[in-house]
């Protein structure tokens, strides 16, 4: 099968480069090992400060709004982080003093959101906390099973309920004047946690919980089906195993799900994530890129790969296939003219900052771009 | 270095970073609090089965066995085969009447197809319905597959010789569906072929593919059609035949189901079983061409079983059916339809399975096709039922617009 770019990776970079090609006119392709990293997704794209019109145009065009304001958002666990680029569920605040008295409200059963935590952490910036729980017998059949209460379970009970929801959050407030939400709203429609905080008297904050993420999920929904609109070719659940090459070009690469029937393109793009996604592969000995056996940043000596302080910052995070300027990928020293690395696959994001979405993007555009301007030439 | 080798766990359970991805995209677990999820059966009770049988929870019978934790999952988990493999290993209680009846397919379509007009007068009425849902718990609102009067095998066996006279051949695993309920999707895939220059041959013997077996508690006859089904697939192979099918579910059993379920060999015939869209695709990319009506016209709205879906292939029909010009295509997003095969007949399943359904066929109605495009028999069933809206198997599509 024929395309004009092969993409491996379905995740935020992949999808993004997919729709960016798809919107000037080209067939592509996308081989998706399963889901991604949108699924543990915190809202956040990054904290540049100087505001991308164009981040904030291609995601409307999906359907996805995004608000920007230099800032600091609130963490799952209490603390604050630098943040400028989000989903319209995270808020961004100029300072992490956000008000003086937090009601803090969670599900009776519900153990994927930290509530404890949260008070501590806002306390620390002189806030007063109140956590409450709220016991609706719509989520009564949940709570009878183990795997139950969890986010996106949750959130298809509460979205055609968030009017009730709103009800009982406004009996609870006393003289607060920030309350903190799960975010458990939302799934299929963007503009729920919007229409949540427009009801409430006093601005509302929604605050992550444990993975599947349900704004994640849904922007992974939405920029699959705005892809796929446009034409684009998901090939979901499948592999890439190997690429064909001919005078250091790719030209195809053959999935698990289709044997020895190949994607042939002019282009290809690997946009396979770091070790989770199984875009790199690490064993005691040495670190891999498994598709393509790509040069992979990263030193010989096994001890340097990590830091025993386990919160610190991990110099194995930082790996990663080795690029020229333009993204082009390296094999055994030699520049693959027709093969461009995007995303967390090239290793410089710095997960603690959280810029791995907003470099998955940017990284798209800088690829899609040169491919465009090539295919013009 | 031999690391992974030494370490792979069975079904890779032990990849499991339990992320709970496989969770948002079960469709059982969103409409079935009495289901523990994918993550739960899967995986996490398989530590403890491993430790003693005693941990089987039975609650892993209402798993559909659709696969989409398996598309979903992140490391590579065979999630629904751990689930399949527990209940096949651990359920010991014998299946039901009803489940041995609905899984039978073969038998009943060899024992209907004589009497059929009888067999479909009787079967619509609502009566009978009533008496299946009190005696057998076959759910009384779900409307049954027709049988036909003449098998397809029939068919396919009185023109032998017009098929034997093509140079090239292709061996067709027709399943129970086209031979006893719809043979006439058997003879449109005859006629697309034939079309391309390609004779078809049954396969020396043919036995039902065995996956409403495997699901109800019956793996051991199964085992046994699948044993005849390798044998006679390996000697049209030999003969450097592809065997094609025309159902989504049965290519999955007899490519992936076979091996990680019931234990058979298949290795060496794997690559040769094809869904007859693959095929057809190929030959076309390969040069081969089809001549299509002028006049033709469609709208047609496309849904990919949940079983092609973890095949993989939904690809090729999607882009042979917008090959063909006349064609107004819409490919609907990815929902599971509900049925799952003989799941949404039982009578503790038709709620669940309907409301599984609802976001397919809430979207169908907005789309407001001619026809619906699918590869698989049971999902047409339940969205005829559910929506009104035609569906046709794209091979049918094909042969329909064919010149």
């Amino acid at each position: 099968m024929r395309f004009d770019t092969v993409i491996i990776g379905g995740g935020l970079a992949g999808l993004t480069a997919g729709i960016a090609l798809q919107r000037e006119g080209k067939s592509t392709a996308i081989i998706s090992t399963g889901q991604n990293a949108l699924h543990f997704f915190s809202g956040s794209f990054e904290s540049v400060v100087e505001k991308n019109e164009r981040m904030i145009d291609f995601f409307a065009k999906a359907g996805i709004p995004l608000h920007y304001a230099p800032g600091v958002r609130l963490m799952p666990l209490g603390s604050f982080r630098p943040s400028a680029l989000c989903l319209e569920d995270t808020d961004i605040f100029p300072t992490a003093k956000v008000g003086s008295k937090v009601l803090i409200v969670n599900f009776m059963g519900y153990h994927d959101f930290f509530s404890t935590f949260l008070a501590e952490g806002l306390e620390k910036e002189g806030m007063q906390c109140r956590i409450r729980l709220l016991d609706l017998p719509e989520l009564e059949p949940l709570q009878r099973s183990p795997g139950g209460m969890r986010s996106v379970q949750m959130a298809r009970i509460l979205d055609p309920i968030w009017e009730k929801f709103v009800q009982e959050v406004r009996l609870l407030i006393k003289d607060e004047d920030i309350v903190v939400i799960p975010q458990v709203f939302g799934l299929k429609d963007p503009s729920t946690p919007g229409l949540i905080r427009e009801d409430l008297p006093v601005r509302a904050i929604f605050a992550g919980t444990l993975p599947p993420s349900v704004p994640g999920i849904r922007t992974q929904q939405l920029l699959g089906r705005n892809y796929e609109r446009l034409g684009g070719t998901y090939l979901k659940g499948d592999h890439a195993l190997r690429a064909l090459t001919k005078d250091n070009r790719i030209i195809g690469v053959s999935t698990k799900n289709l044997d020895r029937h190949y994607l042939k393109a002019d282009t290809f793009i690997l946009a396979s994530g770091s070790y989770f996604s199984k875009g790199l592969r690490s064993n005691p000995f040495e670190i891999t890129e498994p598709v393509f056996d790509l040069d992979v940043n990263y030193s010989p000596e096994r001890s340097d790969w990590y830091n025993p302080k386990f919160a610190a910052d991990q110099p194995y995070m930082h790996y990663g296939v080795k690029t020229d300027e333009n993204l082009h990928a390296i094999k055994g020293g030699t520049v693959i003219q027709n093969l461009y690395a995007i995303g967390s696959v090239m290793g410089v994001s710095h997960p603690r900052f959280g810029f791995g979405a907003g470099l998955a993007i940017r990284s798209a555009f800088h690829v899609t771009d040169q491919i465009v301007q090539e295919s013009k030439v | 270095m031999k690391i992974q080798e030494y370490t792979q766990s069975k079904y890779n359970f032990e990849e499991c970073m339990k992320c709970t991805v496989c969770t948002a995209y079960c469709p059982v677990l969103q409409v079935n609090p009495l289901f523990p999820g994918p993550k739960q059966c899967g995986p996490d009770e398989e530590r403890l089965r491993l430790k003693d049988p005693y941990f089987f929870n039975t609650a892993l019978k209402y798993c559909m066995n659709c696969k989409r934790c398996e598309v979903a999952c992140p490391s590579g988990v065979n999630v629904a085969a751990l689930i399949q493999s527990a209940r096949i290993h651990y359920d010991h209680t014998p299946p039901k009447v009803r489940d041995r009846i609905l899984a039978s397919t073969d038998f009943m379509g060899k024992m209907a197809r004589p009497v059929a007009p009888v067999v479909n007068a009787v079967t619509g009425l609502g009566i009978t319905k009533t008496v299946l849902d009190a005696t057998l718990k076959i759910d009384h609102r779900r409307s049954f597959p027709r049988y036909s009067g003449s098998s397809f095998t029939a068919w396919l066996k009185r023109h032998r010789k017009e098929q034997a006279a093509f140079e090239e051949q292709a061996a067709y695993f027709h399943g129970c569906y086209v031979n006893y309920n719809h043979p006439q999707l058997g003879k449109d895939l005859v006629k697309v072929l034939n079309a391309l220059g390609v004779g078809v041959q049954l396969l020396e013997k043919e036995k039902c593919c065995g996956i409403a077996m495997i699901v109800n508690g019956m793996s051991a006859r199964a085992a046994r059609n699948a044993s005849v089904n390798i044998a006679s697939i390996r000697k049209a192979v030999d003969k450097g035949l592809k065997v094609l099918s025309t159902s989504s579910t049965c290519v999955l059993t007899l490519r992936d189901e076979y091996p990680e379920l019931l234990g058979i060999d298949n290795d060496s015939v794997r690559e040769d079983i094809l869904l007859a869209t693959r095929f057809i695709f190929e030959r076309m990319e390969a040069g081969a061409t089809l001549h299509f009506r002028p006049d033709y016209h469609r709208r047609i709205a496309y849904h990919v079983p949940c079983h092609l879906e973890k095949l993989g292939w939904g690809v090729f029909s999607e882009r042979l059916l917008r090959r063909i010009p006349g064609v107004e295509f819409t490919l609907l997003d990815s929902n599971c339809c509900g049925i799952a095969g003989t799941y949404g007949f039982k009578k503790e399943n038709y709620e669940a399975a309907q409301n599984i359904g609802a976001p397919l066929f809430d979207q169908i109605r907005s789309v407001d096709p001619e026809v619906v495009a699918c590869d698989c028999e049971t999902c047409k069933w339940q969205i005829e039922m559910s929506t009104g809206y035609p569906v046709m198997n794209p091979i049918s599509i094909l042969a329909e617009a064919l010149e």
